[in-house]
């Protein structure tokens, strides 16, 4: 299938400037030739802004690399035919090649930690390309990269041109790398997942910086993700691509209005779409598409799992954690980082609290101190009423049978040495909750529950997928039949349609014991679908909180309006409708030592829905002045 | 919670290795416990696991099975020498003094005319137990010393550093010399004179190469313990101690496998430098070092008397760090071959 669908030719683009045609990606692995993209077509016309999108190994990123022939030659085979201007670049020689990377062609990776390099200054690495490419002068060149990092919108251009990366924020990183990428004014600029290492208000920002840029430059971007949010919010034209393969492509409002192919019914009908909730009062099921059929699998309410009146399961109070930060000659200590400053709430059987926030905010750190996995500095946290941070070493041992973690990156969370089924029964017998044999039958059973099935615990961690190690981890949780888990971005890291299907999985499981979850998330879209009630958290306190539907429905805090206004809506009718964001970042933490936190008031909107009060630093951003 | 016969696996992995393996190869000695270690339960069904899988990655690294094959015929041909080559070591025959290999002595002669080949087979078996004895001692030194350090959150770890880097910086040659002075007698009269001078051979060179096993493993636990699936067994209530055995090091063997394999040729190495300088076993008991030693007079008119010993203990160290290659290959469960 080479073309699923021919594209629809976009308004004024009459010769493409990118032409792919039969793409084919092979590897070497063991010896043995694999093909993982098996023959892709699509154009980029002058001016045009075309995503690939796809989950991972759907072979997006290969496809764009191979158009840079960016892969090792050796173990590598790359076909078909990519013209660009006219000119077969897979024919090219290496050194013509060369010529066209960073200069007609360039490309801005993921992670802007590390596509920079740590040793040189920022301005050396913009004007490296300048003078590489168009001769300049060490002085022009530097000149020009002020100029640039001036457009890119980074403050104080000219005096932060010597700073070495480590200076800058993710988000200004990644700037820097966009202002490389069109330091030779590029006719074509490749994206590979820019914003996905990014929080939403930064990944917002740079949006919005990529399409300015593109207009005033006229310059093509090949967009590279696996964000239906950001391909509605900024590409004109869509290819979807699944195990290689094209799978659709057209003009992206109408693959959002009305896709053909089943497997883009089953992407878009996963995406979890914010707002998407307004009037439900409980959690929802995410419909699940067969990518195959595209029968439709409507999901059957859930019961209310919420019994009111009785006594919580977790009451967290005046919550407070802090990091030293030492230094000098004898380590003394110099500062702290504030990164949970007094928070409280309380969490039910059965019922969900969201706490939502950017990084550093401090949401893991909660999670990790409910936990006492780090120590506290103060509050209480009642367990069942029994205050966990007093209990000795073997007492906290005991009661963690009650409180379990599902974290992010399952691979990370699973021992790579041990099986699964090790590792499943391991809390079962670290507990005593049962002999070697009980475990055993407990292990395939939870395995079952979890939707795998039990021959698979003889396996280790590196067999499985994704989305199946994320059932491992939960599997593992729900062992010592806890009352709370906290689930730290438990399905951030997975594939959208294993996320929908990894969070039905939690609420079934939630309808079933009467879990408690902390869930802790980034992702709005997420946390509105599966939480009873939500916390807004900003520089290590709460800013907001109370019930989902009041959240978000009636945001007060600027902040949270800044959070929702940033995320990016699946649906390129209302492409423009979310407010500019400003391009302020997080502050930080870091206090001094004799620092004493201001005493904050909080003031209650609506039953169950307060708010802190906010200071005038937030007045004059202009979101919204108080209610 | 790990024990192999309870989760149905064979309790002895080394035995389904090879045959070959299993016939007491030095590295594998230290390796006995890696293996088990890394092979928590096997399933019976059609898939390779367990011993099988590891013994399947280490085929596939050709030099290490080489080496193997290397080893196991030097450990053998010490071990079993004296039943096919029965020449007493000290079996003077001033007749055949500095003669070169010939059918009667195929190593040649030394410059009393005993056999070369018959010293080497009863020189080799001392060479490779010092080798093996000191990389235990080293290993079990530097482990214990390195997950102390690592684990510690208070001041232990410094100061266990602070010795290890004492220990670094200590000139190692002239100390060797100054315990053996010192201490030579007193292990003398309690273990014989072989054994008192391979017990103090042994903990001397091993308590001078404890070192960078015990950085090394530190380093390891430093971001072992940082680890998720750490913290994970860690909110389900293991105790630290439980973390440490079968979570971090386990984790943490790879590189430890190959520091000792690499502590068995350096003492290999070492015992061969005090045997030279004559400080080691006394001149009658013959090791690799001690006939090269002898040898070095003699270079000019009987070079096969140091060529032999010589090579011999090249192959040794050769071998045995190529099998340390495939091992940490091998018992590292992700990678794919």
């Amino acid at each position: 299938m080479p073309t699923a669908v021919s594209a629809p030719v976009s308004a004024a683009v009459s010769t493409p400037l990118l032409e792919v045609e039969n793409l084919t990606t092979a590897f070497r692995r063991d010896g043995a030739w694999r093909e993982v993209v098996h023959g892709v077509s699509f154009t980029v016309g002058a001016r045009e802004t075309v995503a690939l999108v796809g989950e991972s190994g759907s072979g997006k990123s290969v496809s764009a690399l191979a158009v840079m022939r960016l892969h090792p030659r050796q173990a590598s085979r790359v076909g078909g035919r990519v013209l660009f201007e006219g000119r077969d670049l897979l024919a090219l020689p290496e050194p013509a090649m060369r010529g066209l990377r960073g200069d007609a062609i360039a490309m801005v990776f993921q992670e802007p930690m590390t596509s920079l390099n740590p040793v040189l200054t920022i301005g050396f690495q913009i004007a490296e390309g300048l003078m590489l490419h168009r001769g300049l002068g060490r002085e022009a060149a530097e000149a020009e990269a002020v100029r640039l990092l001036d457009r890119v919108r980074i403050p104080a251009a000219r005096s932060r041109l010597h700073d070495h990366p480590h200076r800058f924020s993710g988000g200004m990183r990644q700037r820097v790398v966009i202002a490389m990428a069109l330091a030779c004014r590029p006719k074509l600029l490749i994206a590979d997942e820019p914003t996905t290492a990014l929080d939403v208000t930064v990944q917002a920002q740079i949006l919005d910086l990529l399409k300015e840029l593109q207009d005033q430059e006229g310059m093509a971007v090949l967009f590279i993700t696996h964000d239906m949010g950001v391909v509605a919010e900024i590409a004109d034209r869509t290819v979807v691509m699944r195990h290689g393969r094209a799978v659709e492509a057209g003009d992206t409002a109408e693959i959002f209005r009305g896709a053909h192919h089943p497997y883009t019914r089953a992407l878009l009908s996963s995406v979890p779409k914010l707002g998407s909730m307004a009037g439900e009062t409980r959690p929802l099921r995410f419909p699940i598409v067969s990518a195959t059929t595209g029968a439709v699998d409507v999901p059957p309410g859930l019961p209310d799992t919420v019994t009111p009146g009785q006594r919580p399961v977790l009451e967290v109070s005046g919550l407070t954690t802090r990091f030293d930060i030492r230094g000098g000659l004898l380590g003394k200590v110099r500062g702290c980082v504030h990164a949970v400053e007094g928070v409280s709430f309380t969490l039910g059987a059965g019922e969900t609290l969201a706490l939502v926030g950017e990084s550093g905010c401090g949401k893991s750190t909660t999670g990790r101190s409910v936990l006492r996995l780090i120590e506290p500095a103060a509050g209480s946290v009642l367990l069942d009423g029994e205050d966990v941070l007093t209990l000795g070493p073997a007492a906290l041992r005991e009661r963690r049978k009650r409180m379990q973690m599902i974290f992010q990156d399952p691979f990370a969370s699973l021992d790579p040495r041990m099986s699964v089924g090790a590792a499943i029964a391991e809390p079962i017998l670290l507990n005593r909750l049962g002999t070697r044999a009980e475990a055993r039958a407990r292990t395939a059973d939870l395995l079952q529950r979890v939707g795998l099935t039990p021959d698979m615990a003889s396996r280790f961690p590196h067999e499985f997928s994704g989305g199946q190690r994320q059932r491992i981890c939960i599997a593992r949780a729900l062992a010592v039949r806890p009352r709370l888990i906290v689930a730290d971005e438990s399905v951030s890291a997975l594939d959208v349609s294993v996320k929908a299907q990894v969070v039905n999985l939690m609420l079934e499981l939630q309808a079933e014991f009467g879990l408690a979850f902390l869930f802790i998330s980034h992702d709005m879209a997420v946390v509105e679908r599966v939480s009873h009630r939500v916390a807004v958290m900003y520089l290590g306190e709460i800013v907001e909180m109370g019930p989902r539907a009041a959240v978000f429905g009636d945001p007060q805090h600027p902040y949270t309006r800044r959070l929702l206004a940033a995320v990016p809506v699946p649906d390129p009718a209302r492409r423009g409708a979310r407010h500019k964001v400003s391009a302020d970042e997080i502050r930080n933490p870091i206090r001094a030592l004799d620092y004493v936190p201001p005493v904050r008031q909080y003031r209650e909107v609506s039953p169950g829905h307060v708010v802190q009060a906010w200071g005038e630093e937030w007045e004059p951003k202009g979101t919204s002045a108080a209610a | 919670m790990r024990d192999p016969a309870v989760l149905g696996l064979d309790p002895t992995p080394a035995a389904m290795g090879s045959p070959l393996v299993a016939e007491g190869t030095a590295a594998l000695v230290a390796a006995a416990p890696a293996l088990a270690a890394a092979v928590p339960d096997a399933a019976p069904a059609r898939r390779r696991s367990g011993p099988h899988e590891v013994w399947h990655r280490f085929s596939r690294h050709r030099l290490a099975l080489v080496s193997v094959v290397v080893l196991a015929m030097l450990v053998l041909g010490v071990l079993l020498g004296p039943l096919l080559w029965p020449i007493a070591i000290d079996d003077i025959d001033f007749s055949a003094m500095l003669q070169g290999p010939s059918a009667a002595h195929p190593f040649g002669t030394d410059d009393l005319g005993q056999d070369i080949l018959a010293r080497m087979i009863s020189g080799g078996r001392i060479s490779l137990a010092v080798g093996v004895s000191a990389m235990l001692v080293a290993t079990v030194v530097g482990l214990t010393v390195g997950s102390l350090a690592g684990m510690s959150r208070g001041a232990l770890g410094p100061v266990l550093m602070w010795v290890t880097d004492l220990f670094l910086a200590l000139p190692q040659l002239p100390l060797l010399l100054l315990l053996i002075y010192l201490f030579r007698d007193t292990l003398k009269r309690i273990f014989g004179v072989e054994g008192g001078v391979f017990v103090m051979i042994v903990l001397v060179i091993g308590g001078l190469g404890w070192m960078p096993v015990a950085r090394l493993v530190r380093a390891q636990f430093l971001s072992l313990r940082e680890k998720e699936f750490v913290e994970a067994a860690r909110s389900q209530g293991a105790t630290t101690f439980h973390l440490v055995l079968h979570h971090i090091l386990p984790n943490a063997l790879g590189p430890v496998i190959v520091a000792g394999t690499i502590e068995v040729s350096s003492a290999i190495i070492a015992e061969s430098t005090l045997s030279f300088l004559g400080l080691g076993f006394p001149p009658d008991i013959p090791t690799w070092g001690r006939i090269l030693f002898d040898a070095k007079d003699h270079l000019d008119v009987a070079p096969h008397w140091a060529l032999f010993p010589g090579a011999a203990i090249f192959l040794t160290v050769l071998s045995i760090n190529f099998i340390g290659d495939g091992l940490r290959d091998a018992l590292d469960a992700r990678r794919v071959v």
